[in-house]
């Protein structure tokens, strides 16, 4: 049985942060789920897939948010409790249903997950999406840690049903990639049948519905504030006359740094787990009772403001500080001693901080940047591509999407020069070509197309434009953690009922007149492919179809067969130089491959010019 | 109950995790509150993991800079590169066996000499223990034992409030039925090492 199904309440288990939600998720009966993969959220939909193999649970791999939240809001308003998942740039694509599904609202209870990533350790941006809960007039909930998201998901599919609106629960990193112990609690029987009743005036938004939601859904962001200014996920704790308003991770800091300054009675602390609409009346009476007030958040200043406001409605002039002023950055995450720092001085509190130990004359220490597993098809197509367009003589710009392969614009195979978002390799390169009279070259995986790539080259054919797409067709969503795609096959997963879909037949149907499929480890024909692709006027596209090293390794349907450098090698070191895989090494000024960690994909062995590079003799 | 902030950095399939575990489901067995947090910078493609493990009675996750009572280093140099998690009184465990970042494989950076690592932390931290966690794995039975190697060094400092049974149960309940006895050999020599070295 899956662990996050036991039915053992009051045990205490070490759980990470993306179980605890989804625990919480099955507490609360959750009957649908749909997600599109993004860290730091996709373990939470990795365990609810698994637990859908094992109930009759509803699970889905949707083919981006934007699908995934108007499947999920079906769900809802045929009575299911349903949930959504996606990193928080995901909410970007789901954003044209959020807005009018505010209108709609829901029946049974939907919680939208978003997780968002201050510091951007997996992330193009770190933007802060309490604002889309303010934007779309939506409840927005934020757990402080590991235990209380288990228990915040629980109570927003309660929240959501009571509003009959969705709920956004807002997660950063640092609450998804901690583990710390929970206790479990009853599991609520599910629902799974759900019923659709027809109201046309309630469910099809033409004007004259939606004039009549958007006041519904004002009075339920009234009713929201009321229930806001009584929630339990508002905690007031500690006494003084200093304030500090957090949320999130900052309030375990802000705690701690109370702590450790030796400070309790001297302030007490408002923690808004209930950030949208925020507590008025609540903040109100705590500023009243304050001398001096700080706000403690990462990202923008959502609360700072919010408070600023309140404050001058009711005309209090108490000092607010948050961002700025050399207090805290809208930049990054915070942390314990940071915080500690900032409420010191603010606070005016006597304090040492531990002194980080002097590292500024250490050694250069050589980084170790990530890099294309070996054995990676990806890059065999990235010098095949740089071969072809050498061998015209063509000056390229090539930009790139967002999977493992965005990796390719690292020295040396530099290739990946525009990365945006998902699918924006296609439509920007649209634009490049127009704009300039370089030759576009653009790189998108096979789980990226589907998600929106495949608007892009609609576009692209119909508006006539000039590039060659090239598709890096891996059969599976590498980066996210080997994801399922409409591309992918899913008994590899040991999964029936699923239906499977040729990307080739796609690009065919799209209209694209010149469509190859090539093996990219087979280097000669594919430059050849690759070439001809280059040449032609239009829309043209590389399909380079070749499995995931890594999963096809994982999953025992690669068979690795090191090779080796034979003294042919005449130290050339074209191999490393140009395709740096990661198996190669010096030893004695020669170039060696590491046997227990080639997969043996034989491209180094094409392009050494001695053929010096042979499969390892058992 | 004191605090103890405890850092792990190590590269990517070094497994730390498991290490993580073992000494989170230890701290269940002594009843003493754990957070712990973890970053992976694409590990699988041969990032850096960095894990922070707060014991005691601290609520955040996560451990700033000069804050590390511990720090355990899976490989050398980045050991040293975590320096700036520690101050002049903590402890620091590092592996001596090196995995050369790709850089450094292929000519293009120069690994610091093993030497000059032990000297560099050992001048700026209270203390250092170090030795080869590699070799003492692969005499337990499998160079995959180097993160319980290590986490037997972490426990003999005897700075955690764990004891060295309720990690021994973790390893008997965390790491796989057919690893268990060569996790516990290597649990020992680790235990052994860090005797001696201190
Ligand atoms: S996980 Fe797969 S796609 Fe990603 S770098 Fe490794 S082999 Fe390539």
């Amino acid at each position: 049985m899956h662990k996050l199904l036991q039915n053992a309440p009051d045990q205490e288990i070490m759980l990470l942060g993306n179980e605890s939600l989804a625990r919480g998720a099955v507490e609360a009966g959750l009957a649908f789920a749909t997600t599109y993969p993004g860290t730091p959220s996709s373990e939470l939909s990795l365990n609810l897939f698994q637990i859908s193999q094992e109930t009759d649970l509803y699970f889905e791999y949707s083919t981006n948010e934007k699908v995934a939240l108007e499947v999920a809001a079906a769900a809802a308003n045929s009575g299911l409790r349903t949930m959504c998942i996606m990193k928080h740039v995901g909410l970007n694509v789901a954003a044209d249903p959020l807005m009018t599904l505010a209108y709609v609202g829901v029946k049974g209870g939907l919680v939208i997950l978003t997780a968002d990533d201050p510091s951007m350790f997996s992330s193009q941006n770190e933007q802060d999406n309490r604002y889309y809960g303010k934007f779309a007039g939506l409840p927005v909930l934020e757990p402080s840690s590991v235990a209380e998201a288990k228990d915040m998901a629980k109570a927003a599919f309660e929240l959501s049903e009571t509003l009959q609106e969705p709920v956004i629960l807002r997660t950063t990193t640092r609450i998804n990639h901690s583990s710390a112990f929970v206790t479990l609690g009853d599991i609520k029987e599910r629902n799974t049948k759900g019923e659709f009743i027809k109201d046309p005036m309630s469910f099809v938004t033409v004007p004259a519905v939606s004039r009549k939601l958007h006041v519904k859904l004002l009075e339920n962001l009234d009713k929201a504030q009321a229930i806001s200014n009584r929630s339990e996920h508002n905690i007031l704790t500690g006494t003084g006359r200093f304030g500090v308003i957090c949320n999130g991770v900052s309030f375990l800091y802000a705690e701690d740094a109370v702590k450790d300054l030796g400070i309790e009675d001297k302030v007490k602390i408002l923690r808004i787990g209930f950030s949208n609409p925020m507590p008025d009346q609540m903040i109100e009476a705590f500023l009243k009772d304050c001398d001096k007030v700080l706000v403690i958040e990462e990202g923008e200043p959502f609360m700072e403001e919010a408070v600023r406001s309140i404050a001058q409605d009711a005309g209090i002039s108490v000092s607010i500080k948050g961002k700025g002023d050399n207090l805290f950055s809208r930049l990054y995450e915070f942390d314990p001693a940071m915080v500690k720092r900032v409420m010191a001085s603010y606070f005016e509190i006597e304090y040492q901080a531990k002194e980080p130990v002097d590292t500024s004359n250490l050694p250069e220490i050589p980084q170790r940047p990530p890099n294309l597993c070996s054995g990676c098809s990806h890059r065999a197509t990235f010098y095949e591509v740089k071969e072809a367009a050498k061998a015209l003589d063509m000056d390229t710009i090539c930009p790139s999407d967002i999977g493992c392969y965005t990796l390719g614009f690292l020295p040396p195979l530099s290739t990946g020069d525009f990365v945006l978002c998902m699918g924006a390799s296609v439509s920007s390169s649209c634009g490049f070509a127009k704009a300039t009279d370089k030759k576009v070259i653009s790189f998108i995986g096979d789980s990226t197309f589907f998600h929106s790539g495949m608007t892009g080259l609609a576009n692209a054919v119909f508006n006539n434009h000039n590039f060659t797409l090239v598709i890096l067709d891996n059969g599976i969503t590498a980066m996210t953690g080997h994801q399922p795609n409409p591309g992918v096959d899913m008994s590899l997963f040991n999964l029936e009922g699923y239906n499977r879909i040729s990307i080739e037949n796609v690009v065919k149907a799209l209209g694209v007149e010149h469509v190859t499929v090539v093996k990219p480890f087979k280097v000669k024909k594919s430059v050849e492919a690759i070439k001809e692709a280059l040449a032609f006027e239009g829309v043209s596209v590389i399909i380079s179809k070749e499995p995931c090293a890594l999963h096809a390794k994982g999953l025992k349907l690669l068979k690795p067969r090191a090779f080796t450098v034979t003294d042919r090698c005449k130290n050339h070191r074209d191999c490393i130089n140009e395709i740096a895989c990661p198996s190669f090494f010096l030893e004695d000024d020669k170039v060696r491959i590491d046997a227990t960690t080639c997969v043996g994909c034989a491209l180094c062995a094409q392009i050494c010019p001695e053929n010096a590079i042979v499969p390892l003799k058992k | 109950m004191d605090i103890k902030r405890l850092i792990m950095v190590a590269v990517g399939g070094q497994g730390n995790l498991l290490a993580s575990k073992v000494l989170g489901e230890a701290a269940l067995i002594c009843k003493v509150p754990v957070r712990m947090s973890e970053i992976h910078g694409m590990a699988q493609r041969g990032g850096v993991v960095e894990s922070a493990i707060v014991f005691g009675d601290a609520s955040s996750p996560i451990i700033s800079d000069g804050e590390a009572d511990l720090l355990l280093g899976f490989e050398p140099s980045e050991t040293l590169r975590a320096l700036n998690r520690c101050n002049k009184e903590t402890t620091v465990i590092t592996n001596l066996a090196p995995l050369p970042p790709f850089t450094v494989s292929i000519g293009r950076g120069v690994y610091p000499e093993m030497d000059t690592i032990q000297a560099l932390i050992k001048e700026r931290t209270g203390s250092l223990i170090a030795f080869d966690a590699m070799e003492l794995a692969i005499k337990a039975g499998s160079p995959m034992s180097t993160n319980i190697v290590l986490v037997g060094a972490l426990i003999q400092t005897g700075i955690l409030p764990l004891t060295r049974e309720s990690v021994e149960q973790a390893i008997k309940t965390r790491t796989k039925p057919a690893f268990v006895d060569m996790n516990l050999a290597a649990f020992n020599l680790g235990f052994e090492a860090a005797a001696g070295a201190a």
